[in-house]
């Protein structure tokens, strides 16, 4: 790398995502190749891979600047070696030039954000950079008042307040939660975008470390009656959001999670405490949960019925249907993305399943005709996100590149031409098709399904 | 308790198999956890099963009365259980409706700005048309619904009256009770809504078969 421009080492010129509306033209027309290549080519000329960092450079500190939230870039500082630095701090921050930030759907009671997808490393998302999805916005509940009411078909009703939940075994899992509508920006063959990042398109998933107590303990407590079959998690929003949920689920692997990532549950993510349900749509996995209810039957909420239902092409509409199949998407290269230069690129991304382990990812970067396994980066846990990547010689020309997952029960990551044979256009969830990237011959990339249909 | 049965049962299983197999005693574990301890910790299977010698109630939490239940238990199953005492014609839920509801969903219920409730009540009209009358299975929901989530700005503000009123003028816009019903737990229970034979059970159940 080059010595002589700072800029060139920092990994500070990632775009941030209030730059999704800029149009490709545009940020073609912006980037200097040769102002670039003047200043960093030095990684493409000594042979070594690039990353999305270099890809990064060659976005103009211009285009950046002339976007809304674009991230500040500090200026060039005096040497730190002949400066002090700052003092300790009780709560740290990130770099100046790391501000990765969530993608607002609307400022309104019931919205969304996502998280930044493209930014991350490795599996974990920070707990302030996970995707919210609130139907009335996030409750202010202080943990010493709240309390977890379980009745219904058990031989003991019982009121636990936190302080008796946090008494029981504990356990931690690494699991995603994802919303059953992500990915639906790619679906309509009508409407199929170009223009749309890895945060825009499937920034509804998140990995954390969640710790709580199983739900299991907590039903063997009270004693489920002979009979029930069903269970109704209820929140403490302005929603009261309810889902109801199989007892099966409740029994095998469903947690009461207080913790996230080493820390107590965010706010934005059920505080003080949340139903887990490993490897289901997120919105079954009621947040700032105060009832619990075992019944013999569901009860047939809103969001269980005229929400998170899918109407297929027969007629008829696919109702629980909680399990998130197994899907992959390259987050590098993806849109806004330049790269600057053909030779070594590592195409990176994550994959996931709710059917226990990803067991394979394959990687084309001939717009499908071809595919080659790619690396899982472990940990490959059950029901988690695992990084996959896929070493790649780009010799210049246009090309699609895309992924697939297959999972532990031998499903494989479904083309959309398959799941609109066995399911018509009319789904809003569980869109979980294959996604594919362009990369244009001077380097731009954009979503590249359409150039496939 | 079947599935509560089946888990215990196969948590004997595995205690079993650790015993055969010699291992440690304290366990009630998973056979996999146990050997991978030998080797590679970090591939160990995640386990939420409780330890062999935990007892059957630890007696944490507190009873709950039939008050704080009563209190509390506030959702409607799809046959009616749980609908309130009380009652609210579709011309009064017209009056509540203008007041509290018209904002957000326009004067006949199709307008928005938010959620469409109204339309022609047919089928097949993605994503846009998961209206009342042209998709929600069960009537009971919708009471459900608005007395928990509705008006969204001040929620929990209807009385159940109101709540049965306002119902009854939204079933009204969509065609599925006359101008001069009177909604209760017997009526609105008892509205048949057209598509409720749609819904179908999740028929995914992963492999190679793409559903």
């Amino acid at each position: 790398m080059c010595g002589r421009c700072p800029e060139s080492l920092r990994k500070t010129d990632r775009y941030t995502a209030a730059r999704i509306d800029m149009k490709p033209t545009t940020r073609r027309r912006n980037l200097s190749r040769r102002a670039w290549l003047a200043t960093a080519s030095g990684t493409a000329a000594t042979g070594l891979v690039m990353t999305r960092w270099d890809a990064l450079k060659a976005t103009t500190p211009a285009s950046r600047a002339s976007t809304a939230g674009a991230r500040q870039i500090p200026a060039a500082s005096a040497d730190p070696t002949k400066v002090p630095g700052r003092f300790v701090s009780e709560v740290g921050r990130r770099a100046t030039g790391e501000q990765p930030v969530r993608l607002l759907r609307t400022l309104a009671l019931s919205s969304s954000s996502r998280t930044p997808l493209q930014d991350l490393q490795g599996t974990i998302t920070p707990s302030d950079l996970h995707f919210e999805r609130h139907h009335a916005g996030v409750p202010e509940i202080a943990a010493e008042e709240h309390e977890l009411l379980v009745h219904g078909m058990v031989e003991r009703p019982t009121v636990f307040r936190m302080a008796d939940l946090r008494r029981y075994p504990q356990v931690s899992r690494i699991c995603f939660v994802e919303c059953s509508g992500n990915g639906g920006g790619a679906y309509n063959r009508s409407r199929m975008p170009t223009a749309i990042t890895p945060q825009q398109l499937d920034g509804l998933l998140s990995t954390s470390e969640w710790t709580g107590v199983m739900l299991s303990t907590i039903l063997r407590e009270v004693g489920v009656r002979s009979g029930a079959s069903w269970i109704l998690a209820e929140g403490r929003d302005a929603a009261v959001m309810s889902r109801s949920v199989p007892l099966e689920k409740a029994m095998d692997d469903a947690m009461l999670a207080y913790g996230q990532n080493g820390e107590a549950i965010r706010p934005e993510q059920g505080y003080p405490v949340r139903l887990l349900l490993p490897g289901w749509e997120g919105n079954a996995q009621v947040k700032w949960l105060r009832r619990i209810e075992i019944s013999d039957r569901p009860t047939m909420t809103r969001d269980e019925t005229s929400r998170y239902t899918d109407p297929l092409k027969d007629g008829t509409a696919r109702q629980f249907s909680f399990v998130m199949d197994a899907k992959s998407l390259i987050t590098f290269p993806s849109y806004p993305y330049v790269l600057p230069d053909r030779g070594w690129w590592e195409i990176e991304g994550l994959a996931w399943t709710g059917r226990g382990r990803i067991t394979r990812v394959e990687v084309s970067t001939d717009g499908g005709r071809s595919w080659a396994d790619a690396v899982l980066q472990p940990p490959v846990l059950s029901k988690s996100t695992v990084r996959f990547r896929h070493l790649w010689n780009w010799d210049g020309r246009e090309t699609v590149i895309l992924s697939r997952a297959t999972d532990e029960t031998g499903y494989v990551q479904p083309t959309v031409h398959q799941l609109w044979d066995a399911r018509g256009e009319g789904t809003a969830y569980h869109q979980n098709h294959q996604r594919a990237w362009k990369i244009a011959s001077d380097g731009a990339v954009t979503f590249g399904l359409g150039d496939l249909l | 308790m079947r599935a509560a049965r089946k888990r215990f049962a196969g948590g004997a299983w595995a205690l079993l198999a650790v015993l055969l197999a010699a291992c440690a005693p304290d366990t009630g574990r998973e056979p996999e956890v146990t050997a991978a301890a030998s080797g590679s910790v970090a591939q160990a299977a995640f386990s939420g099963s409780l330890p062999a010698h935990a007892p059957e109630r630890f007696g944490f939490g507190a009873p709950a009365s039939a008050d704080r239940i009563a209190l509390w238990d506030i959702d409607i199953k799809p046959d009616g259980e749980g609908l309130p005492p009380g009652s609210g014609s579709v011309a009064e839920g017209r009056r509540i409706y203008e007041l509290s509801c018209m904002q957000c969903h326009g004067p006949t219920g199709t307008e928005g700005p938010n959620d469409r409730l109204a339309s022609s009540g047919e089928w097949g009209e993605w994503p846009a048309g998961r209206t009342v009358g042209g998709y929600w299975p069960y009537a009971t929901t919708l009471f459900d619904y608005t007395r928990k989530a509705m008006p969204q700005a001040t929620p929990g503000t209807l009385g159940d009256d109101e709540v049965y009123a306002v119902v009854g003028y939204v079933l009204h816009l969509s065609g599925l009770v006359p101008a001069d019903a009177v909604m209760d737990a017997e009526t609105l229970a008892a509205v048949e809504m057209p598509y409720r034979d749609r819904f179908v059970p999740d028929d995914r159940k992963g492999g190679p078969e793409i559903r």
